[in-house]
Formats: structure tokens, sequence, C-alpha cells
């Protein structure tokens, strides 16, 4: 099965932290990355840019409104994610486990929906 | 295949629903789990056997052949229901269990997996227990929810939910590794503990389906235990239950009436499943590891030294009442520990101790509250608050039996006896 591991954080921390802090926690995902790629296990993954640099969209009554920022102004954001294929909830939630946002903010874990 | 007539067959139909139907579903859903499409399939199978068995005879693997009939009605459904490659991929997943299964061969047990999918932390805690109950022992809702006090729609949503979460979610049927299995394994002993005390709440065992409740109890106690030997909660639990069910011959006399604990006569109970118990919680002491089940079974064992000693060992009653108290801080072990005290220190130390609860709105409306404050009020003398306090205990009392012994126990503070 497919699922989609979302990593929320709070990008205010993230931003502040230093330099040091920011090369660890990049090194922390390579080498997590690495191990879902030896593993086969990925499918897919990308780090986003902070919702500062959102734009969102929504046609209603037929007008197009482009709004600046996010769905939803939460502390916690989305920050990246990352797409694996395993067995089952179990093994992709040890895998959740793994990722260096967790142990930051949270990881959501959705099955992907076959269609 | 033996040639039976129709109600032999409808007889073994209903055996075999009884005691395979948490099997069957295991079987049916591991690889699929879906649990409602199996549980959907094999209520198709039950149906051709009541219509099948009477005429053509009970067949020799009576449980194969439901799991054969159930996999051929799933897959009828799949092939409707489904379409494209979603349905490949579920037609692939039963063609492997058929396979995996082919001809008469015995059904595997993969209760446990299916327990521990049930209860899986994924799943809301408090829908764990009565879904066990519904997929391993077949329960409908209607009789879940009055188990658990919940209104039987919402508690019917409530199973669906958790079981589209189970196949959406992709939740394994797999006993959990060992780091992970302590949690877990908690929420599978509390379920299959709600299972016992559903039928023990039935003494007089009047009704065959709650009787059953308790044998199904102690019998998942006992699947749990041997498939899971190290973990002193699984050999804990199942010592408690032998403890209770041990009893149950001296819980009520000839005329059917209510006998409390302290007057059950020792030669009633059944010496073998104390033996057992007892031997249970030997072993599970030895792996040094206490817990909640090990504490109230080894109460029960307290207990049961009245059968040579001639008294309960009250000071050890008191000192475990006194470890669940901190562990679980439940109200109920506080009733039992106040009971424990007036035996130890008089029943002036234990009215105290159950007056120190009275603040305790969870128990305004809970029967062996009032009914252990009326006797302690009874034991110091002070009868007309005892009888107010039977007066409720009365009131909240559902079981006719142990309505009757209140009342007269209630008759009796004013009576010759008192």
């Amino acid at each position: 099965m497919q699922y989609l591991l979302m990593i929320y954080g709070n990008e205010a921390a993230m931003q502040s932290a230093g330099k040091a802090e920011v090369e660890q926690m990049l090194a922390a995902y390579g080498a997590y990355s690495e191990a879902m790629r030896t593993s086969g296990v990925i499918r897919g993954g990308e780090r986003l840019r902070p919702s500062s640099a959102a734009t969102t969209v929504r046609v209603a009554d037929g007008k197009t409104k482009v709004l600046n920022g996010p769905y939803a102004e939460t502390k916690e954001q989305l920050g990246g994610y990352f797409l694996i294929d395993v067995p089952d909830l179990d093994a992709a939630l040890s895998w959740a486990a793994r990722c260096p946002g967790a142990s930051h903010g949270v990881i959501e874990v959705r099955p992907i929906w076959p269609m | 295949m033996a040639r039976e007539g129709g109600e032999p067959a409808r007889e073994t139909a209903e055996t075999v629903a009884r005691r395979s139907y948490g099997k069957l579903v295991a079987f049916l859903a591991a690889r699929t789990r879906d649990v409602a499409a199996a549980e959907d399939a094999l209520s198709d199978a039950f149906a051709a056997a009541l219509a099948d068995w009477p005429a053509r005879g009970v067949p020799r693997n009576p449980e194969a052949w439901l799991a054969a009939v159930a996999r051929r009605k799933s897959i009828d459904a799949a092939r409707k229901r489904r379409s494209g490659e979603d349905a490949a991929g579920h037609l692939r997943l039963i063609a492997e269990e058929l396979a995996a299964s082919a001809g008469d061969r015995a059904v595997p047990d993969d209760r446990l997996a299916l327990m521990f999918a049930c209860a899986h932390p994924a799943i809301d805690p408090g829908i764990r227990a009565p879904l066990i109950l519904q997929t391993i022992l077949g329960f409908d809702a209607a009789t879940i929810a009055s188990a658990f006090l919940v209104a039987p729609a919402a508690m019917s949503q409530r199973l669906v939910r958790a079981k589209s979460k189970i196949r959406q979610a992709g939740i394994p049927f797999r006993v959990p590794e060992r780091a992970d299995l302590g949690e877990r394994l908690d929420a599978v002993l509390a379920a299959i503990y709600a299972a016992f005390a559903e039928g023990w709440s039935d003494p007089a065992g009047t009704e065959t389906r709650r009787r059953n409740l308790a044998e199904e109890g102690i019998w998942l106690g006992r699947l749990a235990a041997s498939l899971l030997p190290q973990e002193p909660e699984a050999l804990g639990l199942l010592a408690l239950m032998l403890h209770a069910e041990a009893r149950r011959g001296a819980r009520r006399n000839q005329a059917g009436d209510y006998v409390p604990l302290a007057e059950q006569d020792p030669a009633l109970w059944d010496a073998r499943m104390i033996e057992e118990a007892e031997a249970l919680l030997f072993r599970a002491s030895a792996l040094g590891m206490i817990g909640r089940y090990q504490l109230e079974a080894a109460v029960q064992s307290a207990h049961v030294v009245r059968r040579r000693a001639g008294r309960a060992d009250w000071a050890a009653i008191e000192r475990l009442y006194d470890a669940l108290s901190a562990m679980t801080g439940s109200p109920v072990v506080a009733i039992n520990r106040a009971v424990a005290i007036a035996e130890t220190r008089g029943p002036e130390a234990g009215l105290a101790a159950i007056e120190a609860l009275a603040a305790d709105a969870r128990l305004a409306d809970y029967q062996p509250y009032w009914a252990a404050r009326a006797a302690l009020l009874a034991q110091t003398g002070a009868v007309e608050a005892a009888e107010r306090a039977y007066e409720r205990a009365i009131g909240l009392e559902p079981d006719a039996a142990v309505r009757r012994f209140l009342q007269q126990r209630r008759r009796d503070l004013r009576g010759p006896l008192a």
C-alpha cells in the first residue's frame, strides 16, 4: 500500500534555528531518505518552501480568488512529504517514526486512495 | 457426509457459528483486511448451511465447508462491487488465500492476529473491545451496545467506522513485535475481560448466550496465554477469570438465591479450576512484572485460602487492593479496599474508608457502593442509615436474585437476627 507521510512542523522555530542545527537536520533527512531508497520503499518526496511562499486559490460564483498565504494559518505547517510503498500501516508508522521531523513536529500518515 | 435430520443440522450450524465465527472472519479478512465483507460473506455462508445441511447432511469438516462457501460468496461480491485494477488486486488476494487453504484442510486460527488488528493504536480506544466482541464472537451491535451502555445505532455506526479504518488505513492482521506489544496487549486483554464480565453477570447461567460469553472469555484468555506465555498479564487475566468461574456453582443456592462470596460453601468451588489459576499466577509472578490482572487474581487467591484456613487472608487482600488502588485509581477498587479494611481493622475503620468515597459522583448510582456501605453501617449499629443505603442499592440492582438478597438483608436489620 502507498502512504503519504506529511511532515508538519513549527516554521518559526525552523527559521530561527542556528546554522549548525540546520545542517544537522538536513544531514538527518539525507540519511533518512537514503535509508528509504536502500530499502526500496520510497516513491517520492520533497521539501516545501515555508508557508509565506504559499498562495491559495479558490473559485466562487465563477470568480477566481487568489489569496496570499497558506490554507490555514496555524503554528505548525506542512513542510514536506514522502510517498512510500509498504505492506501495511505498521510499516508506514515505523518509517514515520524514523523521520527526523517526527522529533520536532508531527507526521500525518495517510493511505493513498487508489483510483 | 454424515446423514442427519433438520434439527441436528441446525444445531451443528449454530454450534459452528458460535465456535468458529472469529476464526472464519480472521481467515476471510486476513489478506483483504475487509472485515465487513468477510462478515457479509460469512452470514451468506451460514444461510447456505441452514438450507443445505438439513437436506444433504452435515459435512465432515463444517468449518472448512463454511470457509469455502464464504470465500466463493466474497469473490462474487468483489466482482460485483469493484471495478478495474482494484477488483483485480482484491481477487488476487482472495485467490492467494484459496490456494493457501485448498481442500478440506483445517481453517487456520488467526484470531489473535485479528484481535491485535482490532486493538491497534490507530483504532479509537473506546471501540476496541466492542470490535473484538463483534469480529471474534459474532455479537450483534445491539448486544454489544447494551453491554457498554451505548445506544445501538451509535454503536453500530462506530463499529462500521472502525472496520473501514482497518481496511482503508491498511492495519495489519499480525501479533505485534515485542517492542510494541505492551500497550497493544493491554487493549486485547481488556476486551477479553469485557467479554468474560458480560457472561459473568448471569451467574445462574440461565441465558445460554451469556454463559457462553464467560466460556468464550476464558477460551480467548487461554488462547492469549498459550500464544504469549512470557506475558505475565496474559497469564494473570486467565488466572483471574478461572478463579471467578470456579465459584459459579456456589453463587446461587438450590432455591436460586444469591449467595455472597463470604457465605459460599468452599466445597462447591471448582478445585481443578482453582488449581489451574494458582499455577498460572505462580508462573506469572516468576516473570517479575506485576500488573492489574495479576493483582486481581491474587485477591481471588487470598479469598480461596478460606478452603484450608477457614478464613480469607484479609491482610493480604487489603495490601493487594492498596496496590491496585495506587495503580488504577479506580473507585470500585476503593470500595473493595474499604470492605477489606473492615475485616482487618473493624467496621468503623471500613466505614470511614467508604465515607471517604461519598463525594465521588461516579459511585452515586453504583449498586456495590451502596450495598457495601449498608453492610458496614449495619455492622456499626447505624440501623436507619443502613436501611436507607440498602434501599438505594435495591433500587439500583438489575439482577432479581441479588435484589431479593438485599431485601432480605434490609429486613434482617430489624428482624430477630439483627
